[in-house]
């Protein structure tokens, strides 16, 4: 079986601007040897899930900075379930407090990542957990 | 025929992207699937964008989806960008130009990674247009890398080639050398609004009134599209631009010229698959015996020739195959 | 330097001395790193001696305070007539949450007001508009309409108290609302003082606030500064900011150059489209930067900052009046310096952030507060912020002498080094055809991106320390009661923003519209209309969504 390749999106809900994690991100990713599409700052939630699909990706990193994750990165994945697309991972990152993460890991949230996880942590993550699936089994 | 097949010819975005991903990964089943899919081919009209990195053409290719879409013309869009030589990874980053699409389901946007093809498509990219053509799209527009130097390939998968040039960038001798003056249909004057434009307009113009391709009966317009920042004019240029792409469709069906480009597209990819159906196992398995190595020694210590070490092969494995 | 020959040698004869020592010294007590950098990953030295500033002269190049270059301060007198303003920066929920805040920090000495909005409004949005989505009032106030600011500004004098509003693409509009709240309560024009952020160069570089394409974004600045120099005199017309652009993680340096650039770019556009005289505007510019972790590096920016905006009003645009030859700048301490972990560290790094911003001679700050890399700050956390400065002012004793670094071998020379390194960065972007130009090639951005890469990779492979995330990290944790604002809030302001719409003269507000779109097509000044608009109750929507229909919509360029 050849090696699958793994893809990734980044991208940034809701209207703040703070893209330096996920520009940082985005780099490490294609440093780590994935394929990584970035959708810019400023995507609602059904932007970034129609982006998400289009691009067979295996997982979406969400990154917001603003507060608004509470209810933006539920409904990345609520939009993901409604279009049959549950099998890519969202996961999310930026100043998420502790109290919030209970609730996002049951709206379907995989992992979060805050400031100060390491680069590599997160790659190591992914590489654990994400395993292409073929069209076959679609 | 099976259901995902089925679910690509209905334009189901998620099955088509899983078999673009598929194939992107050689997954030896994808194959039998194109195989199927392919009578459900070759009806959308392929749009090419080259032109060096920067040079507008992921911000062009967004305006003229809006203005595709306003004549619900449905679009596909595959979008290459360079696989990095160092760690096999890639940033696709021309999608975020086309964003604003992302929900309009007549839109659907796939980016490629090069994985190492050099002449600005991916080797997945011909079977990505297949599934986007199966998928019952009107129009594909492909984006290629821009790196600016072998940037032919376009040619063997489109019908029209949008060439985008930048003033002042040096762009006139580039354009030269890359070949790009030859696989033009329509060239593009980008960010029209900085000097040296006019210069530029003027010197395609007159190097396009030397070339030979202007006899066959269309000579390459020269499109200027002024700043992408001044929405009204640039609006403007875009219905231009996109009139120019409808007469070159128009005159390639009247002149015959569409069944020679077909004919042009169907030998590069008898090429491409000879390439990956026979070649590529060939040396595959040849590396994984360690034979290749072995075949390489003896060339370079001169106790070989490549001829004779490629009829050798060719004995070994084409036999095989006939005596089967 | 040096005051005789003999000095010089017998300086350089210790310092040779001195070098050997340290040889010998190395081989049994080896450096515990490889190379010593500042957080800008700028090598620094071991020692610096008179050597390293032997060719500075000081009377052109050092000075005193209030005499061209300005290295040492504008103020003749440093802070022993005024401390710098203690300006926290707040805002949350609706006008009347922000307001309560306010009133707060006004009775705790706090001395000038500074507005954080929510980010709907600071990209130009209505609460109500699907882009809103879970975003109003979380990170700032929310304003929609005149109405809103009516009830933010309810009961501060605004011909006492100046007020800092950070917006940029809507700066026309939130100026606009200023101008007719004070209208309304009856305060002249000209007695109104503040500042709006109103700098769009650096959002394209940095922190991705936009709306309209670089060239109109610079027109509707260079229309509030006409607007301003002629009615509202004592209104700072820009703050150009290097803040932003540092914790989008660029260098010291790349701060201090891509900042000054920028200030340049708005002069000369002024000056060309404008027609003002340079003196006429330049007096109510100011500056706006970050102060880092990084102590030495800071204030020697913020030194170099000053002299070369001076040397650039003197030689670049032959400015005259010693008020233009300034550079007045508001630090904040760099958020991007705090960490979740282990949170009340935070109060540390913000105390020595601010000391070097007193330093720097700062003319106004704000510290952040222990618990804003996790939410809006709580009322307790930052009143230990605020109460931070108060403590340096009046404690520390660190405000008796102006400058007090200046002369330092290191200062100087670090002060010196950074200013060439900016000037090279400058005059790259000269070369690139100015900063618009530079934007549209990606240049800043992508020096920025590299510089943030690095440190992260820095910081992974532990050759940068932040500590409680690479080092020091432990699992207790010592949660903090953090600040949560109820989505409620986001219900009340739509329904208040649609009983606006519902009560107001709709056929004025078209009016008032028209007249926008007809300023803008023309090139004439917006700020008339504006002000009208905002009267007759348009949305703050409404007005930028007529911009960028006539001026077109700029989006995320994407990754350099
Ligand atoms: N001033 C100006 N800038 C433009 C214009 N068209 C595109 N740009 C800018 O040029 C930059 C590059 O545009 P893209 O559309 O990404 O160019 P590209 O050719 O697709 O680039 P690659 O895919 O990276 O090779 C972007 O920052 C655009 O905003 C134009 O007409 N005027
Ligand atoms: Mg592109």
């Amino acid at each position: 079986m050849p090696e699958r390749k793994i893809r990734v999106m980044v991208a940034k809900p809701g209207l703040d601007g703070h893209d330096r994690g996920a520009r940082v991100l985005a780099r490490c990713f294609r440093d780590a040897g994935f394929e990584v599409v970035y959708t810019g700052c400023h995507q609602t939630p059904e932007q970034i899930a129609a982006a998400a699909i289009q691009e067979d990706v295996d997982l979406v990193g969400l990154s917001c900075l603003s507060g608004a994750h509470r209810i933006l990165f539920p409904r990345v994945v609520e939009l993901l379930r409604e279009k049959d697309a549950d099998d890519i991972t969202v996961i999310g990152g930026g100043i998420i407090p502790e109290q919030d993460f209970t609730m996002l890991y049951d709206s379907g949230i995989k992992a979060i990542f805050t400031p100060g996880s390491s680069l590599d942590s997160i790659v190591e993550w992914i590489k654990k957990n994400i395993n292409p699936t073929s069209a076959e089994f679609l | 025929m099976d259901s995902i097949i089925k679910k690509i010819c209905a334009g189901d975005v998620r099955s088509a992207s899983r078999l673009i991903r598929d194939i992107e990964d050689k997954i030896p089943e994808a194959r039998a699937k194109i195989k199927r899919l392919y009578s459900h081919t070759g009806k959308s009209f392929i749009i090419g964008i080259t032109g060096a990195p920067g040079a507008g053409k992921s911000t062009l290719t967004d305006a003229l989806i809006t203005e595709l879409r306003k004549s619900n013309k449905t679009i596909g869009v595959l979008a290459v960008d360079p696989t990095s030589p160092f760690t096999g990874g890639a940033i696709l980053g021309d999608r975020i130009r086309m964003q604003s699409h992302a929900e309009d389901r007549g839109v659907f946007v796939r980016s490629l990674a090069t994985r190492g093809a050099l002449g600005g498509l991916s080797q997945a990219a011909g079977d990505a247009i297949h599934i986007m053509e199966a998928m019952g799209k009107d129009i594909v527009i492909v984006e290629t890398v821009g790196i600016g130097q072998q940037e032919i390939d376009i040619i063997n998968h489109a019908h029209s080639v949008l060439v985008i040039l930048v003033p002042g960038m040096g762009d006139e001798v580039q354009t030269m050398k890359a070949g790009l003056m030859e696989i033009a249909d329509i060239f593009v004057i980008n960010k029209a609004n900085r000097a040296g434009a006019k210069q530029l307009q003027m010197e395609l113009t007159s190097m396009l009134n030397l070339s030979s391709k202007s006899a066959e009966g269309w000579k390459p317009p020269v499109v200027m599209v002024g700043d992408a920042f001044k929405p009204e004019t640039f609006t403007e240029n875009i219905v231009k631009l996109s009139k120019k792409i409808e007469e070159h469709h128009i005159y390639l069906q009247q002149s015959g010229k569409l069944t020679e480009r077909m004919h042009r597209k169907a030998m590069a990819e008898i090429n491409d698959t000879l390439h990956a159906c026979l070649l590529e196992p060939v040396i595959k398995s040849l590396a994984a015996g360690g034979e290749l190595e072995k075949f390489a020694e003896k060339i370079k210590n001169r106790k070989a020739d490549p001829y004779s070490v490629a009829e050798e092969i060719a004995q070994r494995f084409f036999k095989k195959e006939n005596e089967k | 330097m040096y005051f005789s020959r003999e000095m010089q040698e017998a300086s350089l004869k210790l310092s040779r001395k001195w070098e050997d020592n340290v040889q010998k010294s190395l081989k049994n007590n080896p450096d515990q790193k490889a190379r010593f950098t500042t957080v800008s990953d700028k090598e620094i030295r071991r020692l610096y001696t008179p050597e390293d500033i032997k060719d500075i002269n000081f009377a052109e190049e050092i000075g005193v305070p209030g005499e061209f270059p300005y290295l040492r301060g504008n103020q003749v007198t440093g802070y022993r007539g005024r401390y710098w303003t203690f300006r926290m920066f707040s805002g949350m929920g609706s006008a009347q949450d922000t307001n309560n805040r306010w009133q707060m920090l006004l009775r705790e000495g706090q001395t000038g007001l500074s507005t954080a909005f929510d980010f709907p409004t600071l990209m130009g949005y209505d609460s109500d508009s699907p882009k809103a989505l879970g975003e109003v009032g979380k990170c700032g106030v929310a304003i929609d309409t005149l109405e809103d600011f009516l009830a933010l500004m309810e009961g501060i004098p605004m011909d006492e108290v100046t007020t800092s509003m950070t917006i940029n693409p809507p700066a026309t509009v939130l100026l606009a609302m200023y101008c007719a709240a004070a209208d309304i309560k009856g305060v002249p024009l000209s007695k109104i003082g503040g500042t709006i952020q109103n700098d769009m160069l650096k959002e394209f570089i940095a922190q991705k606030t936009f709306m309209c394409p670089p060239e109109p974004s610079v027109k509707l600045i260079s229309d509030t500064v006409e607007f301003c120099t002629k009615s509202v005199p004592r209104w700072n017309t820009i703050s150009v900011s290097g803040y932003h652009i540092r914790e989008a993680g660029s260098t010291a340096i790349q701060e201090l150059a891509f900042t000054l650039r920028d200030g340049i770019e708005y002069v000369e556009d002024v000056i060309r489209r404008k027609g003002l005289n340079v003196d006429e505007f330049a007096p109510r510019l100011s500056f706006f930067f970050n102060s880092h972790i990084d102590f030495f590096e800071e204030i020697c920016k913020m030194r170099a900052a000053r002299r070369m905006w001076a040397k650039i009003m003197r030689d670049r645009f032959h400015a005259k009046d010693p008020r233009s030859l300034w550079l007045r700048f508001h630090t904040q301490t760099a958020g991007c310096s705090l960490t979740a972990q282990q949170p009340y560290n935070n109060v540390i790094r913000t105390t020595v952030e601010a000391l070097a911003a007193v330093l720097g001679g700062t003319q106004s700050l704000h510290t952040n507060s222990l618990d804003e890399v996790l939410c809006l700050p709580s009322e307790h956390a930052v009143e230990i912020a605020l109460r931070t400065q108060q403590i340096l002012a009046e404690e520390t004793g660190v405000a008796n002498t102006i400058d007090p670094l200046g002369g330092s071998y290191f200062i100087e020379a670090l002060t010196n080094e950074i200013e060439e390194a900016a000037w090279d960065y400058i005059h790259k972007i000269d070369d690139l055809g100015g900063m618009i130009a530079a934007i549209e090639k990606g240049f800043p951005q992508m020096e920025i991106s590299e510089a943030a890469y690095r440190f992260q990779q820095q910081l992974d492979a532990g050759e940068k320390t932040m500590v409680g995330v690479n080092k020091y990290a432990t699992n207790s944790t010592h949660p903090l009661p953090l600040v949560d604002i109820d989505e409620k809030v986001s219900e009340e302001q739509i329904k208040r923003l649609k009983d606006v719409r519902r009560k107001r003269d709709n056929k004025a507000v078209k009016k008032s519209l028209d007249d926008i779109r007809g300023a803008c097509k023309k090139g004439d000044n917006v700020m008339p209309c504006c002000i009208d608009a905002v009267k007759n109750l348009a949305t703050l929507q409404e007005i930028c969504d007529v911009y960028r229909e006539v001026y077109g919509e700029y989006k995320d360029p994407g990754l350099y």
